[in-house]
């Protein structure tokens, strides 16, 4: 146990992860990866969701522990059996989902588990304490600001503060720009650099080629459990052969699709104010709508309202003014039924809690929309034969993946769950579907599959509003864009035609983060 | 990096504990019900070796005392048969996650309902059986189903939490039918109603021993063919019905069945209702077949918490509760024979703790390897 790293280069690794192997019920999410992270660089490491990154970091900041393999941190092996040991070696670790105390101080909870200060907080003297070491790494917050009042931004701030106190030399992000509006990606990059100028080494896990590449110093890419490069220097290949890296083939990078041919509007959202859970405002006015025959984008950062819209849509949930109206008939404020049997889909954001029930079959989940109906619903009993044949040909139909129809739902993986949900929608034939994050956390197969079958309810006519955080997912299916912001319609832009993805995704940008359409245009960037 | 491995190497193998991800065979939630009451039983006997007495024997006296003979077989089944009736009562409400702790009240309820109809009386005591024992019935769980719907009703139009209103509700039944068997329908001032007439009575096996000898002396009754027949219903309601659908998908994600525009408050309204009828049948069958009588000591005995624990052994499956319940019947006899407390409630107590842990091996399988860092 005592072997050296066995580093030949000059530059000294700081990390060096040899042979990992991590297993997980079902899955080799780890199969013998090697990881080197070298002093001073920002290491991008790539992946489709599943493919371990996140489990071979969390391996690196001692939340998970390796089956077989060794970590060395400065060429010394090193056992971790908690994160604080990992800290003590000097990694830490910023989680995609952050871990804070909402109705605590920044200086709280940074200062969470620490052993300083022993029983008197004295936080003025940390406060003061953290803002300067907020200042030197360019991460401006207030340190006697409540979470609760903070953005994701600058929460994840805190949580990287939080980090730099505990004294971490290499710093793991996860997935750090997921839940950030473009110009606060630009904001986080820069203090990511500020601390490569100060000494500190950065793990960068993405799935997101472009962010990579442009931040990253060297890149590692996993592949199912397996590394398929590892440290090539970003500068010298292509965004291309990152994404065959990945993924194993040739990555479509725009769906080919039809010119659209809408025809009369399906859906109408009329001026509509809504509250969320909280009871605060969040539709403050949203007007929309979407035609037969054409796909609508609704980008946003996560959080403006989003949620609120398709939920007020599909009837479950109640608006203060305005109204929907789908074919001519209102739905808002009419219970959920009413816009199923008006032809309504919906497509949940939350696939387990909502989108299905996780402990019953296959079967019971398919009719769940349609059990009250012919041929499955006969004089008040459920033909659980014609059920089951509806799930067997469902099944085939949509590729799940699946021993038998019978098994419970909570066994099946997110890409084979949003099949089951998007089979059932589908099979309905709507007259209009929303659709909410439908490829969020789907592997790239499992997202061209489920984009695929949103284009083809386009094709057959029916009206989609497809309510996605993924601007690229919205840009090569819709046809038109509503941004929102703050619960607010900042501007409609029409995809294709003479506009340029790369002029629409500044404009875009600049609504996601609370310009109007019509200021963009005033200062004449686009017509 | 050396004294923490020390320490971990120490150990010559490893246990770890992961969640299932494939359903297990069919055959293995039997042999883990199973392994978890021999498990049972052994710890039952340690304790009872524990406490100076004789396990092997103590057991053999359980067995003899609950199933020796037709005889106490038949006790047992007339034990079991409120049992059945209130543990599918709860087994409704439980599946859509109701905690209907009120089945007490409800039975007790059903069975002032079933009395009423001779003491009030409603129909004369010369009425013929087969006019007596339906009414009865339908009064019964009319009057379970009262007692049902208030507490959903409530839960459903203002939320009131249900184990409360239930509960307290109990207390309320009770109070109910001393009011009457003390102050209305007492018999010479005792704490009881008059004795029912012959109709108004479940028909017993004894009553046919004349063409058949060997009944004699049986007191089974009625009761038990209607507890039987209800779980079937019940059975083909929870998983072959358009509204057991309903209740089922509420049961396992009320979100979803919102999605899927089921209308939650109604059918927190009928559920609860079902399960009072349920209960009230109980109540119904306990004291047109068994006590003959209003009276609150026998039949406020209990049943209705019984059937909580039953529901819940069976996993809400109507058809398992039938057989949980004759389980549970023949501990309440032995329990009688042996001791009238202590013993066999301890060993109800540890069979209910390993079934219920036992479940654990259900959802997570435990994996020995041996160590290596």
């Amino acid at each position: 146990m005592t072997e050296q790293s066995s580093s030949t280069s000059e530059i000294p690794l700081i990390v060096e992860m040899r042979g990992i192997v991590k297993r997980f019920p079902g899955v080799l999410a780890n199969d013998h990866v090697d990881f080197k992270l070298l002093h001073g660089e920002i290491h991008g490491l790539l992946g489709e969701n599943g493919a371990g990154k996140s489990t071979l970091m969390n391996v690196l900041a001692g939340l998970y522990r390796q089956e077989v393999g060794t970590i060395f941190v400065n060429g010394v092996p090193k056992v971790f059996s908690s994160p604080r040991d990992a800290i003590k070696a000097g990694i830490g670790m910023v989680h995609q989902h952050f871990m804070l105390v909402p109705s605590q101080t920044v200086t709280e909870n940074i200062l969470l588990g620490l052993d300083e200060p022993r029983f008197f907080l004295r936080l003025p003297e940390y406060d003061s304490k953290i803002a300067e070491l907020g200042e030197r790494f360019g991460l401006k917050v207030d340190p006697r600001a409540k979470i609760w009042q903070l953005s994701v931004g600058e929460q994840q701030r805190v949580e990287i503060l939080k980090m730099l106190y505990r004294g971490v030399d290499v710093l793991i992000m996860d997935e750090p720009t997921a839940v950030l509006a473009p110009q606060e990606i630009e904001g986080l990059f820069v203090t990511l650099r500020a601390m490569i100028a100060q000494g500190k080494s950065v793990i960068f896990i993405s799935h997101k080629l472009q962010e990579v590449s442009a931040i990253a110093d060297r890149v590692s890419v996993l592949r199912r459990g397996v590394c398929t490069a590892s440290g090539v220097a970003s500068k010298g290949v292509s965004r291309q052969e990152l994404a065959r890296l990945m993924v194993g083939r040739e990555v479509v990078f725009s769906i080919d699709k039809k010119p659209s041919n809408p025809q009369g509007v399906v859906l109408e959202v009329d001026d509509i104010y809504a509250e969320n859970d909280k009871g605060l405002p969040a539709l403050r006015g949203v007007s929309l709508n979407v035609r037969a025959g054409e796909i609508v984008g609704v980008a946003g950062v996560a959080g403006n309202g989003q949620s609120e819209i398709s939920q007020v849509i599909a009837g479950m949930r109640q608006c203060k003014q305005g109204q929907v109206l789908l074919n001519g008939d209102k739905v808002s404020n009419r219970t959920t039924l009413f816009g199923i049997q008006h032809g309504m889909a919906y497509v949940p954001e939350d696939r387990t809690h909502v989108g299905s029930a996780p402990n019953l079959s296959i079967t019971d989940n398919v009719i769940m929309k349609n059990y009250r109906k012919s041929p499955i619903s006969k004089n008040g009993l459920l033909d659980m034969k014609a059920a089951t044949r509806l799930a067997n040909e469902l099944k085939t139909a949509y590729d799940i993946i699946v021993p038998s129809v019978s098994t419970p739902v909570r066994l099946l993986s997110g890409g084979n769950l949003q099949r089951v949900i998007l089979a059932r929608e589908i099979s309905g034939l709507p007259a209009f579907m929303v659709a909410v994050q439908p490829t969020r956390g789907l592997d790239v197969g499992a997202i061209e599959g489920v984009q695929r079958l949103l284009l083809a309810q386009r094709e057959a006519g029916a009206a989609v509003l497809l309510i996605s955080e993924e601007l690229e997912e919205l840009l090569s299916l819709s046809d038109r864009i509503y941004v929102i912001y703050e619960g607010k319609i900042m501007g409609e832009v029409k995809v294709g035609g003479e506009n340029a993805d790369e002029m629409l995704v500044d404009v875009i940008g600049q609504m996601m983060t609370g310009t109007p359409l019509e200021q963009i245009q005033k200062e004449g960037a686009v017509a | 990096m050396a004294d923490s491995t020390s320490i971990k190497q120490r150990m010559p193998f490893r246990i770890r504990v992961e969640p299932r991800l494939s359903e297990p065979p069919v055959w293995y939630p039997a042999l883990v019900s199973f392994g978890a009451l021999i498990v049972a039983l052994v710890l039952g006997g340690i304790l009872i070796t524990f406490a100076g007495g004789d396990a092997i024997r103590s057991y053999q006296h359980i067995a003899k005392a609950s199933f020796g003979d037709i005889g106490v077989l038949s006790d047992t089944i007339v034990k079991a048969t409120p049992i059945i009736l209130v543990a599918l009562a709860c087994s409704v409400a439980f599946r859509m996650k109701l905690w209907n702790i009120g089945a007490e009240g409800q039975f007790i309820m059903g069975a002032f309902g079933a009395s009423a109809i001779v003491l009030a009386p409603v129909l004369p005591a010369e009425t013929p059986r087969w006019i007596f024992i339906p009414v009865m019935m339908l009064a019964g769980m009319a009057a379970g189903a009262i007692w049902g719907f208030i507490p959903g009703y409530l839960k459903a139009k203002f939320n009131v939490n249900e184990i409360i209103s239930t509960l307290m509700l109990n207390y309320v039944a009770v109070a109910w039918v001393n009011f009457w068997i003390f102050g209305v329908w007492t018999e010479g001032g005792f704490q009881m109603s008059r004795k029912f007439p012959e109709g108004a009575s479940l028909p017993r096996l004894l009553e046919y021993a004349k063409s058949i000898p060997a009944l004699r002396g049986l007191t089974t009754h009625l009761g038990l063919v209607i507890g039987i027949v209800a779980a079937v219903i019940l059975w083909f309601i929870i998983f072959r019905s358009r509204w057991g659908y309903e209740i089922r998908l509420i049961g396992d994600n009320p979100r979803a069945a919102q999605y899927a525009g089921i209308n939650i408050a109604q059918n927190t309204i009928w559920v609860m209702m079902l399960s009072g009828a349920l209960a009230g049948l109980g109540g119904m069958s306990e004291i047109a077949g068994v006590v003959h009588r209003l009276q609150t000591a026998p039949i406020a005995a209990g049943y209705g918490f019984t059937g909580i624990i039953v529901a819940w052994l069976a996993k809400l499956n109507p058809i398992v509760i039938i057989f949980v319940s004759i389980l549970f019947g023949a501990l309440i006899l032995a329990g009688r024979e042996i001791q009238p407390s202590g013993v066999p409630k301890m060993i109800q107590g540890i069979i209910l703790v390993c079934l219920i842990a036992s479940d654990f091996l259900l959802r997570y399988r435990i994996i020995i390897s041996r160590g290596e860092e």
